[in-house]
């Protein structure tokens, strides 16, 4: 063997699920294999995902010129890597450069994503150097008050959808006078195209953390629930993991680092139901009985968990706390545009070239994040719509690509920009068969307290079902649009009140596929035309 | 499994996990997790002893348990594949799949007769810009062409 380094060579290998799902973990280890060998000197570190999730397993190797990335590596490249001198940096076809000045990556305004992919997720020393802690020492050296002050003037709004101020809620929280108060962080992450949860809570488990314990200071809270879905097992690992280490360094507990603030945090696992995302659904599996949707009033922020006040935030909510209060309010809320501030982590999914993450200010349009960002489809086929903010969300034709993604703009043109995720379909989607499938997974779903969303979406799927068959179709039309007026207006929570939205906007933008028979187009099969990963199966 | 041969009743995991998570505020869920780790399901038996552990009426208890997908009443194959069905996974061919699975002979929801293989739906396993995903005994697969689910499948047989 040639070209072994003199000096250890550090290299980055994630433990991102993502990365794990194509090969990160047999990369890993052969890249350990050959360091047993005795012909290299590594030390392999396994840090969180970039999110550039096309590119994974990325493996990035630590040069006096910076973070050298190649990808994605196979474990059948390992050999030929470590011979060509990836050590030193070496060229090779899958070379990719400094990884920080991969324009995708240095395009993006990443804050609440800054560590993700840089550090090891559960090293408490990559934390505190690279700015963790900052945040909560500056919240805890204030008082409730201007904590939340401080977050309410940095226009933060919740990332879990609904986009609600997190100011303003935790206020209503610190407002109430009883002894017992609760954070719920809500990582249930249903929605299809959303993965950025998974990923800080993979990533850079001790964020979430600090964020929560910035919210229990700030609202007088003693007790966090940190309720995880059961789809992902390695964030439940990590996040246990994490709070334990965090335990161990007076992050958590008793008089957290020194101050007077006692706040200890659990992590619960969610038993694989959609509605449990709603938050006083979640609340009511939090407290041990079935996942339905809690009438308001009252709010959780009055009356939430065991009934007493409770801040019920996204993960990415949380999260980007201590950033707002390391950097101040003004540093935040000088990103966006208009009434949507900061930054948003746009999830590229479906049908996609480069798939992942981008962290940017708002107001990027729908046509940078898919064509210049996403690089178009996966298949090679051009792309007939996108699916923003997860199954409740609107199907947009490429018609709206210049619509800018805020909350406002969005909700205007009858779509919303949700959590973020976007869905991308190439030219063979049937967007009859998509619609079918919103009322289908609405009846899958429902909590079944209201007869709109639990009796409405299975005659919903009828109708279309009629309407594609070609029965009476104007009749059946107009009777779909008034189930859908009946599920908007008759719906207690915004599973059944949103379903209508993926169906209508596949009708309105895309008529044609609803005349039955219409589209002869193949469903792409999925052999692939743009990568060379076949997963590890 | 740790039912079988030996003098393990549920009755013993049920009262055995209930006092573990004791103190908890509302460990019902943590609890029927425990047991269906251990016992591989949630069975009937276990019903009314949770009820009694919870105090809670046996309504109460058989509620939660079917109000979950991943509850269950039947313990699984021995290998649980799992396709994920939703939208992104969808833009993928994750249908083809499915269809693929039902042409092997395997219905979605259903455990082969020798206990093999269950294979189940899923909506989001959060790997949606590398669908189709699929979770193979709680490993997750990324870009799963039919052939790899081919090879998943039959990995099953001698498993
Ligand atoms: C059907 C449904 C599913 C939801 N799923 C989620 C979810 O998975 N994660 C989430 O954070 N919020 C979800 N929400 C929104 C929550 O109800 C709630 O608005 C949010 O957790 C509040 O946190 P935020 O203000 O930080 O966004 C869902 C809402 C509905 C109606
Ligand atoms: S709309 Fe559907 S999910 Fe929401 S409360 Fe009603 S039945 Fe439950
Ligand atoms: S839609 Fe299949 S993993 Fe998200």
């Amino acid at each position: 063997m040639n070209n072994t380094s003199q000096a250890t060579a550090k290299v980055y290998v994630p433990r991102d699920s993502a990365a794990r799902s194509v090969g990160a973990d047999e990369v890993a280890d052969a890249l350990q294999l050959a360091a047993v060998g005795g012909d290299f000197d590594v030390e392999v570190v396994r840090n969180g995902s970039r999110g550039m999730l096309w590119l994974e397993p990325l493996v990035e190797v630590v040069t006096p010129q910076g973070r050298v990335g190649y990808g994605p590596v196979a474990p059948s490249d390992v050999e030929e890597l470590l011979a060509a001198g990836m050590l030193d940096g070496a060229d090779h076809p899958l070379r990719l450069g400094i990884v920080d000045e991969l324009p995708w990556l240095a395009r993006q305004n990443r804050v609440t994503f800054a560590r993700i992919g840089v550090t090891d997720p559960l090293s408490t020393e990559d934390y505190v150097e690279h700015g963790g802690l900052a945040g909560l020492k500056a919240a805890l050296a204030r008082a409730p008050e201007d904590v939340v002050t401080e977050v309410t003037d940095s226009g933060l709004r919740g990332r879990g959808g609904a986009g609600f101020p997190a100011g303003i809620k935790w206020k209503t929280v610190l407002g109430c006078t009883d002894e017992l108060k609760f954070v719920c962080c809500n990582a249930d992450e249903g929605d299809s195209g959303t993965f950025a949860d998974r990923m800080v809570m993979e990533g850079d488990p001790f964020m979430l953390i600090e964020g929560m314990t910035i919210a229990a200071h700030a609202v007088g809270a003693s007790e966090g629930y940190l309720y995880i879905r059961s789809e992902y097992p390695d964030a439940v690992a990590t996040m246990r993991a994490a709070i334990g280490i965090a335990r161990e360094h007076g992050w958590l507990g008793k008089g957290i680092l020194g101050s007077a603030l006692d706040f200890d945090l659990h992590v619960r696992v969610g038993a694989g139901a959609y509605i449990c995302g709603e938050e006083t659904s979640m609340l009511e599996s939090l407290e041990g009985k079935r996942g339905t949707v809690r009438a308001k009033p009252p709010i959780p922020a009055i009356e939430g968990l065991f009934g007493k006040p409770t801040v019920v935030n996204n993960v990415l909510t949380l999260a980007t706390v201590p950033v707002v209060l390391a950097d101040g309010a003004k540093a935040y809320q000088e990103l966006g545009v208009e009434r949507s501030r900061g930054t948003q982590v746009f999830q590229l999914g479906g049908n996609i070239a480069h798939g992942g993450i981008v962290e940017t200010a708002f107001g990027v349009t729908l046509r940078e994040l898919v064509e210049d960002y996403g690089g178009g489809t996966f298949s090679g086929r051009p792309v007939r719509t996108v699916q923003v903010g997860g199954p409740l969300g609107a199907y947009l034709p490429t018609s709206m690509f210049d619509l800018p993604m805020d909350y406002e703009a969005f909700a205007a043109a009858g779509a919303m920009v949700g959590h973020g995720g976007l869905v991308v379909f190439d030219d063979s989607v049937d967007m009859a068969a998509q619609a079918r499938f919103a009322m289908e997974f609405c009846a899958e779903e429902s909590c079944g307290k209201c007869t709109p969303c639990r009796v409405g979406s299975v005659r919903g799927v009828e109708v279309i079902d009629r309407i594609v068959a070609g029965e009476h179709r104007d009749e059946n039309l107009a009777l779909l649009e008034d189930l859908c007026d009946l599920m908007t207006d008759g719906s207690l929570c915004a599973m059944g009140g949103l379903t209508p939205m993926p169906v209508r906007s596949a009708i309105t933008h895309f008529p044609d596929d609803f005349l039955g028979g219409r589209r002869t187009l193949e469903i792409q099969p999925v052999t692939a035309t743009g990568t060379r990963t076949e997963g590890t199966a | 499994m740790t039912t079988s041969g030996s003098d393990v009743t549920v009755e013993h995991v049920v009262r055995r996990v209930a006092a573990r998570h004791r103190g908890e505020r509302g460990a019902l869920l943590p609890v029927l997790h425990a047991v269906q780790a251990e016992l591989g399901h949630v069975p009937q038996e276990a019903i009314p002893v949770l009820a009694d552990e919870f105090n809670l009426s046996r309504a109460d208890v058989h509620g939660v348990v079917t109000f979950y997908h991943d509850f269950r009443r039947e313990p699984a194959g021995r290998t649980t594949v799992r396709i994920c069905r939703a939208e992104a996974c969808q833009a993928l061919g994750a249908n083809s799949l499915v269809g693929y699975a039902r042409e092997a002979g395997l219905s979605l929801g259903e455990t082969t007769a020798d206990g093999a293989v269950t294979v189940e739906q899923v909506f989001c396993l959060g790997n949606c810009a590398l669908g189709p995903a699929v979770e193979v005994n709680g490993r997750l697969h990324g870009r799963v062409s039919t052939a790899g689910l081919g090879a998943i499948l039959n990995g099953t047989v001698s498993s």
